[in-house]
C-alpha cells in the first residue's frame, strides 16, 4: 500500500534525509522524496497502521531536519 | 518568500544593525575604561552588547545543533557554526563570532530563497493537472454540461473544453475544431491544429475553439496521469555524484573536526615542551577558522540541487529522467542504438517514386489507386492517399484481394494487376526489378507491364540532424537495428550516415544485438544508449544503459521500461537530453572542484595562521551562494539545444 502525503522542507539535501529517515523508520518497505513536488511517497509494509508509522516518520524527519513538515 | 524566511530577513536586518552600533560604539567604551579604569565592566558591557545580536541571528542555529547532538545528529553544519562561534566568542573575538553566524544566515536564506524560487518555477511548468471535467449528459433530449472531478468520468463520456482549458481526459475530438497548445508535454511550443476525429491527449490546453471529446481513457490511465506519475517518483534513483558526496560528508566532517582539534593543541603543547610560550589563543583561532572553511553545505546542498534543477529542466523541454543516475549515464553515452522504424522513420509508408513503363505516371497511380481503393493494407492505403484526388467508386468493379500477393480489380473496363511479383510471375507478367530499397507494388493492365510505384518508409525530417547532433557531442557509434530487408537498412544507414546497422532483426533478435553491443565494449567507459518508439521493445529498453522511449505518450509498457521517456517523437530529443545530461555534469562537476578546491585552498592558509576570519566566512557562505548559482544554472536549457 502506497501513499502520497505533502512535505515542506527547505533545501534539496534535506529532503534526501528526510527520505533516509523515513525509510529507516519500521512499518515502511521504501519511500521517495520528491523535491520537486514537495511529495513523500511512502510504501508501508503490509497490514501496518499507517497514520501511526507515519507519525514516527514524522518524528523521525524532525530528527535529522528540525525544519520539516510532514503533512498527515 | 515565505513567513519564515521573511522572519529570517528581519532577524539578519536586525543584527546586522545592531553589529555595525556596537562596533562603532566600541572605541567609545574603550575611552570609558581608559577614564574610569573600570577594566572588567567595560570587557562585560562589551561582551554582552555582542552577544545581543549573536543570540538574535544564531538562536536558530545553537538551537538545532543541540538537538542535533541529542538525536546523534553530532557532525552536521549547525554543530560546526555553533562550535566556531562560540569559540570565537570565547577568545574574546566577539565581531568575529557574529559576522560568521550572520554571513552563515545569509547564505541560508539565499539557498532558500534561490531553491524555492527555482522550485515554484518547475513545478508551475508541470502544473498540468485539470481541475474538473465538464460532462455533457443529455437530459430530456437537451445536453446539459455539468462540471464534475476528471476521475469520475466514464470511457466513452462526451466532455466539452473551451478555451483556455486544459484537456482533461484522452479521447477523440468528436465535435468542433481549436488548436492545442501541447507545450506543458512536449516542449513543441508550436500549436497543434485539431478537428473532428483527432485524437488529443490531456494535459495540452485548449486554445481557440470549444471542443467537444469523447473520452477513450479513464483520467488515471490518461497521458496526464501517466506524466505527473512519472514526474513525482523520478528522484529516486541516486547518481554516483550525489552518493560520493553523502559518503564524503560522512567521513569529511570528522576529518575535519581531528584536524582542527589537532590545529588547536599539538602545536601550543609542542611549543610548551620545546619551553617557548604555549599560545593557545593564536591556534585555538586558527582551529576555529579552519571549522568554519571546513563547512561541507557548498557540497551537500549544490549538488543535489544541480540534478533537481537538471531534472525539472528537462521535463519542461519534454524530456522526462526517471533519476538523476539516467542524467548522469546520458552524458556519458557514446553509443546509441536506434531502432529504424517509428525512431528515425515515421512508420508510416509512402509512395516515394512512380517507375511507368509505357503509361504516363499519373494514370499508372490513378489504376493503382482505383484498385487498392478498398483495401485496408498500409501499403494500399499509402497509394490511396498519394492519388490524391476523389475517387470515383462507379468505375471500379470485380475486386479481388489475393493475399502475400495484391489485388485484382477492374477499373475504367480495364483489367488491374497490383501487387507484388509473384502476382506478377503468376499471371505471367514479366516485371521490370526496381533498384530502390523499399516495397514495390507492381502494376499491370489488361495482361500487360505498366510500370511500378515505390513505396517506403519516410526518414523523419530531423532525423539526420540529429545524427550530426548526437556525433558532435561526441557520441561516435550509432549503430540502427531494424526488422527489414538488409537493402532497407543499408539506404537508410546510408542517408542518414549512421556508422552501422544489424537488420532483418526479430524483436528477440533485438535484445541479443544490444547485449552483443554491450558485451563487446569491455574497458569502454561510455554508456550505451537505446532509443525505441517503445512498440515492442521494452526488453531492449530494459536492457541497455540508457533507455529512451520515444512518443512514448500513448504507450504505458514504454514508459514503464524506459528510463528517459521522450514526450515526442522527435529523434533531435536524444540530442536534447543528452546535452542536458552534459552540462548537468559539468556543473555538478564544476561545483566539486570548485568548493573542494577553494576549503583545501582555505585550510592550508589557516593552518599555517594566514588566513582569518573572514576569509573563512567567504569559503563557506561565498562558495556556496557561488555554487547554488552554478547549480541553477541547469534549470535553464543548454542554448541551441535543438538546433544543430
Amino acid at each position: 500500500m502506497a501513499k502520497t502525503y505533502g512535505i515542506e522542507v527547505d533545501c534539496a539535501n534535506c529532503a534526501n534525509k528526510m527520505e533516509e529517515a523515513a525509510k529507516a523508520t519500521a512499518g515502511v518497505k521504501d519511500c521517495t522524496v520528491n523535491f520537486m513536488a514537495l511529495k513523500m511517497n511512502v510504501t508501508f509494509e503490509d497490514g501496518v497502521d499507517e497514520l501511526g508509522v507515519m507519525k514516527e516518520v514524522r518524528k523521525n524527519c524532525k530528527k535529522v531536519e528540525d525544519d520539516c513538515e510532514v503533512f498527515i | 518568500m515565505n513567513k519564515r524566511q521573511k522572519k529570517t530577513l528581519i532577524r539578519i536586518i536586525i543584527a546586522a544593525v545592531l553589529l555595525v552600533v556596537i562596533a562603532i560604539a566600541e572605541p567609545l567604551i574603550e575611552s570609558m575604561e581608559s577614564q574610569f579604569q573600570a577594566v572588567p565592566l567595560a570587557k562585560i558591557v562589551t561582551f554582552v552588547l555582542y552577544l545581543i545580536p549573536y543570540l538574535v541571528i544564531g538562536s536558530d542555529i545553537l538551537k538545532k545543533a543541540f538537538k542535533g547532538i541529542l538525536n546523534g545528529q553530532v557532525m552536521d553544519e549547525n554543530f560546526l557554526m555553533a562550535v566556531a562561534t562560540v569559540g570565537a566568542f570565547c577568545l574574546g573575538e566577539y565581531r568575529e563570532g557574529v559576522a560568521v553566524m550572520l554571513f552563515y544566515q545569509i547564505g541560508e536564506l539565499f539557498q532558500s530563497v534561490a531553491v524555492g524560487k527555482s522550485r515554484r518555477n518547475i513545478a508551475a511548468l508541470m502544473d498540468i493537472r485539470p481541475d474538473c471535467a465538464n460532462l455533457v449528459t443529455i437530459e430530456d433530449g437537451k445536453e446539459t454540461v455539468k462540471s464534475v472531478d476528471p476521475s469520475e468520468v466514464s470511457i466513452g463520456s462526451l466532455i466539452e473544453v473551451r478555451p483556455g482549458e486544459k484537456i482533461p481526459i484522452d479521447g477523440l475530438v468528436e465535435r468542433g475544431s481549436s488548436s492545442v497548445d501541447t507545450s506543458a508535454l512536449t516542449g513543441e511550443s508550436v500549436p497543434r491544429s485539431i478537428s473532428e476525429g483527432d485524437e488529443v491527449v490531456s494535459g495540452s490546453i485548449n486554445q481557440s475553439g470549444v471542443i467537444y471529446i469523447r473520452t477513450t481513457k479513464l483520467f488515471g490511465e490518461s497521458t496526464v496521469s501517466k506524466i505527473l506519475e512519472l514526474v513525482e517518483n523520478a528522484s529516486s534513483q541516486k547518481s554516483r555524484s550525489e552518493n560520493f558526496i553523502s559518503k564524503f560528508a560522512k567521513y569529511y566532517t570528522p576529518i575535519v573536526c581531528i584536524s582542527a582539534l589537532a590545529v588547536a593543541f599539538i602545536p601550543p603543547v609542542a611549543n610548551l615542551i620545546l619551553g617557548r610560550e604555549a599560545m593557545f589563543g593564536t591556534f585555538v583561532y586558527r582551529a576555529l577558522t579552519f571549522l568554519v572553511i571546513s563547512c561541507p553545505c557548498a557540497l551537500v546542498i549544490s549538488i543535489p540541487l544541480s540534478f533537481f534543477a537538471g531534472i525539472g529542466g528537462a521535463s519542461r523541454a519534454g524530456v522526462l529522467v526517471k533519476g538523476s543516475n539516467y542524467l548522469e549515464a546520458l552524458s556519458q553515452v557514446d553509443t546509441v542504438i536506434f531502432d529504424k522504424t517509428g525512431t528515425l522513420t515515421k512508420g508510416v509508408f509512402e509512395v516515394v517514386s512512380i517507375h511507368r513503363n509505357e503509361i504516363d505516371e499519373d494514370t499508372l497511380l490513378k489504376y493503382a489507386a482505383y484498385a487498392e481503393n478498398n483495401s485496408t493494407h498500409p501499403i494500399g492505403r499509402s497509394i490511396v492517399s498519394a492519388y490524391k484526388q476523389e475517387i470515383d467508386a462507379a468505375q471500379i468493379s470485380d475486386v479481388h484481394e489475393i493475399s502475400g500477393r495484391g489485388v485484382e480489380a477492374d477499373v475504367f473496363g480495364k483489367k488491374i494487376l497490383a501487387g507484388n511479383d509473384k502476382l506478377m510471375s503468376d499471371n505471367n507478367i514479366a516485371i521490370t526489378e526496381c533498384h530502390d530499397a523499399g516495397t514495390i507494388v507492381h502494376i499491370a493492365v489488361d495482361g500487360k507491364y505498366a510500370g511500378h510505384i515505390h513505396i517506403s518508409d519516410v526518414i523523419k525530417e530531423t532525423s539526420k540532424s540529429a545524427i550530426r547532433g548526437l556525433r558532435k557531442l561526441g557520441v561516435n557509434n550509432t549503430i540502427m537495428l531494424t526488422g527489414d530487408s538488409k537493402k532497407v537498412a543499408e539506404k537508410v544507414a546510408e542517408e542518414l550516415s549512421i556508422k552501422d546497422y544489424r537488420a532483418q532483426l526479430l524483436p528477440q533478435d533485438k535484445v541479443r544485438e544490444v547485449e552483443s553491443i554491450l558485451n563487446g565494449r569491455n574497458g569502454s567507459k561510455g554508456k550505451v544508449a537505446f532509443a525505441g518508439d517503445g512498440i515492442n521493445d521494452a526488453p531492449v529498453l530494459t536492457r541497455a544503459d540508457v533507455g529512451i522511449a520515444m512518443g512514448a505518450l500513448g504507450s504505458d509498457a514504454a514508459i514503464e521500461a524506459a528510463d528517459v521517456v521522450l514526450m515526442d517523437d522527435d529523434p533531435l530529443g536524444i540530442v536534447k537530453a543528452i546535452r542536458i545530461g552534459k552540462k548537468c555534469m559539468r556543473i555538478v562537476y564544476e561545483n566539486i572542484w570548485f568548493a573542494i578546491g577553494v576549503k583545501i585552498l582555505c585550510l592550508i592558509l589557516s593552518a599555517l595562521g594566514i588566513a582569518n576570519m573572514w576569509l573563512a566566512i567567504f569559503a563557506d557562505v561565498g562558495v556556496m551562494v557561488l555554487a547554488v548559482l552554478n547549480a541553477i544554472r541547469t534549470l535553464h536549457l543548454p542554448k541551441n539545444a535543438v538546433s544543430d
